[in-house]
């Protein structure tokens, strides 16, 4: 037997060439590890600002005003607090959070249509001009009482009534670890501070409007507007990225056109994505507007197509190149014609990759703020949208708006709203990768 | 056209599924892969194709059911004659060409579905959806590819999971379902092992009283074994003096029957190629 560790001239090259070897893997562990510990890190500052103590102060309490918890309360019941309590602030609250019209016109609008709700029949031909004496308050509570659920009531009167303000925030650290300066230094504030361990992300957060104070701002119509404007984006890009990559890889001819079409698509996807916006600013903002109707979640979907449609095509038509020649060869080879072929071979062979496409193409949409700026997402949208054609606003520019806001307490909110982000992102994924393996799995 | 050289076909009523390969030329883009090749395919009988590799045999078998095609550049002079008429005739559909003179391929090809759903595919193409004739249809077919009693308990495996053998059977079967009048096979058994070779040789003889076959090999004794009649390509080559470049192409060098081929073969670069002196 020779000995194959012996064989001189070799040998001292083999350790070489493992040791390269070893180092590049070590290398590449390494940059493993760093990608895990700064993803762990980025999770950990999100978490740590969203759970933690908070200082609240509040000019009444909630046991002066019913001897029964607040939540149990029926929203009548809540109404008459509020009646009670602030007689003059029910007009602005049925107009905040009822108001069907635009604020200039709410006062001279019938109630009949100017109330997005129920109106009794008594009150639905005056308007709020005819209800501005003594009767109106009484209405105006009927009318909260009718339309808004308990929890909402509440949220009203915490505001108005009890006047419950975020004095101070700590974060989910301080608060495990700090526990005792915390509560000493809120035991000795003058206007009697409660401290409570709070949620940041909660109901509220999730189904109230946006707000200037940070009690009562939610992400409600944002998280509604990136929803729809996802589906819609979807609904757009998926038919004509698929469709655009079909046509280039199965009936293009080699011509110039084409090979001009491929290297602009293939750049396009590199482009930064506020030009995207000034496009769609011009072309569906205002050239298309009888169409879009301007500033809408339909032109932002547009947009937002154009934006992914360069990566959606080339990640289809990767797909489809790799649906081996010889299924080809074996459909046509039965007398099938190219769209048979298309249809009912390379596509569903190449769906799996198509929905990995899609899959990074939603990703990148749903964190895109920069061109649904310039399109007209605003964070002050107070109706949820309700139309292909509705103004809306997306969360991702909740969260930079919130993160850049003087009080930070809003830094503990938009972290929250972070959070609510990740897992929407992380539901759209998971569907879509729920289709790729059935697709996969349907192959047989 | 009919030299009524071996069986005889009285049961049978003649078909004229004869294929006439007239002063054919095939090019890639400018480059003339196959040079005048003149070959009559008889009527249900085996032809073999024979020769070295690049001498455009697999050429000219893709060109008789316009498969060809298919490739960015390819182009035909000549005339391939099927029941009276040029394949390559301006009023000619590949796709009808296509599934009246069907394909098996080299390397076993089964869709990515049930054994059941690539027998039916054919017959789905061309708008049958009643599920009783397309059971029946997947029988027969099975049974003429004698495939039907290996998988008839399990027709919703799928058709990749089967031996190399069972899937080119299950191809052919696959082929036999649209009802062709021609089956042109492209080495079917080179990636098969000698047992399943000797199957698909036996079904071959078996396919031969209905359908007329072509088959590219590049196995002599195969060709010896199953056809009737061989055709022997060989590759041409010239040197363009002033730029050194060498141009190759392919041609037949002859067609005859088998055994006289084999035998006594006309031509000496066709004796030297069959008794192993090059290729």
């Amino acid at each position: 037997m020779s000995n194959l560790v012996d064989v001189g001239v070799y040998r001292s090259d083999v350790i070489r060439r493992n040791t390269r070897a070893r180092w590049m893997q070590n290398i590449y562990f390494s940059t493993l590890i760093i990608a895990i510990i700064v993803l762990l890190l980025l999770l950990f500052s999100i978490i740590n600002q969203t759970f933690g103590y908070v200082a609240i102060s509040q000019e009444i309490k909630a046991e002066q005003l019913s001897d029964r918890p607040l939540a149990e309360l029926q929203p009548t019941e809540l109404a008459t607090i509020l009646l009670e309590q602030t007689p003059r602030l029910l007009l602005v609250m049925v107009r905040d959070n009822l108001s069907a019209v635009p604020v200039d016109q709410f006062t001279s609008t019938p109630l009949r249509d100017g109330i997005n709700g129920t109106v009794p029949d008594d009150l639905a031909d005056l308007t709020p001009r005819d209800l501005s004496g003594d009767t109106g308050p009484a209405a105006y509570a009927r009318l909260l009482g009718d339309n808004l659920s308990s929890a909402q009531l509440v949220a009203l009167i915490e505001v108005n009534v009890l006047k419950v303000e975020i004095e101070q925030s700590w974060t989910l650290v301080e608060s495990l670890t700090q526990r005792e300066e915390i509560e000493a230094s809120v035991a000795a504030t003058e206007d009697q501070e409660d401290l409570v361990f709070y949620s940041w992300l909660n109901n509220r957060l999730l189904t109230q409007r946006n707000s200037q104070r940070v009690e009562e701002a939610g992400i409600g119509p944002a998280l509604a507007g990136t929803f729809y404007l996802l589906i819609m984006t979807v609904a757009i890009s998926l038919p004509l990225g698929v469709g655009a990559a079909i046509y280039l890889e199965e009936y293009a001819q080699e011509s110039f056109l084409n090979r001009l079409l491929e290297t602009n698509i293939r750049n396009l996807a590199g482009v930064p994505s506020i030009i995207y916006g000034m496009l769609g600013l011009t072309v569906f903002v205002n050239t298309l507007s009888f169409i879009t109707q301007g500033r809408s979640i339909l032109s932002g979907a547009l947009t937002l197509s154009l934006l992914i449609l360069p990566i959606i095509i080339t990640n289809s038509r990767e797909a489809l190149r790799a649906v081996p020649s010889t299924i080809r060869e074996a459909s046509y080879g039965l007398g099938a014609t190219k769209w048979q072929t298309v249809s009912r071979q390379i596509l569903p062979a190449a769906l799996p990759g198509v929905l990995t496409g899609l899959i990074l193409g939603v990703s990148r949409a749903i964190g895109e703020t920069a061109p649904l700026i310039v399109i007209g997402a605003t964070n002050s949208i107070s109706t949820f949208p309700d139309s292909p054609f509705s103004r809306f606003s997306v969360l991702p520019f909740t969260i930079y708006n919130w993160s850049s806001q003087p009080d930070a307490a809003f830094k503990n909110a938009s972290s929250a709203a972070i959070i609510v982000l990740l897992v929407l992102l992380l539901i759209i994924n998971s569907a879509a990768i729920f289709f790729r393996n059935r697709a996969i799995s349907k192959r047989v | 056209m009919m030299p009524n050289t071996q069986t005889n076909p009285s049961a049978i009523p003649a078909r004229p599924n004869a294929i006439e390969i007239k002063k054919v030329d095939i090019y890639y883009g400018s480059y003339r892969a196959v040079h005048d090749v003149n070959i009559d395919i008889h009527d249900r009988k085996i032809s073999a194709f024979i020769g070295p590799s690049g001498c455009g045999k697999s050429t000219v078998l893709r060109a008789i059911n316009r498969m060809n095609d298919l490739v960015i550049g390819a182009r035909l002079e000549g005339e391939i004659i099927f029941q009276g008429r040029n394949l390559y005739g301006a009023d000619i559909d590949p796709v009808e060409v296509r599934r009246r003179i069907g394909m098996v391929f080299q390397k076993p090809n089964p869709f990515p579905k049930s054994i059941y759903d690539n027998v039916a595919y054919g017959p789905r193409l061309l708008g049958i959806k009643d599920k009783a004739t397309l059971d029946e249809i997947v029988e027969s077919s099975l049974k003429r590819a004698a495939l039907w009693d290996e998988v008839k308990n399990d027709l919703k495996k799928s058709g990749m999971a089967l031996s190399g053998g069972q899937q080119q059977r299950l191809c052919i079967a696959r082929t036999i379902a649209v009802e062709p009048e021609v089956i042109l096979m492209d080495e079917p058994c080179s990636a098969l092992d000698p047992i399943s070779t000797q199957r698909i040789e036996e079904l071959m003889l078996e396919l031969v009283d209905q359908y007329t076959i072509v088959i590219v090999t590049h196995n002599m004794q195969q060709a010896q074994r199953v056809s009737d009649y061989t055709a022997f390509f060989s590759i041409r080559r010239t040197e363009d003096e002033a730029t050194g470049k060498d141009t190759r192409w392919g041609e037949l060098v002859e067609f005859e029957q088998t055994d006289q081929l084999f035998s006594r073969p006309a031509k000496k670069e066709t004796a030297d190629y069959i008794s192993g002196r090059f290729g």
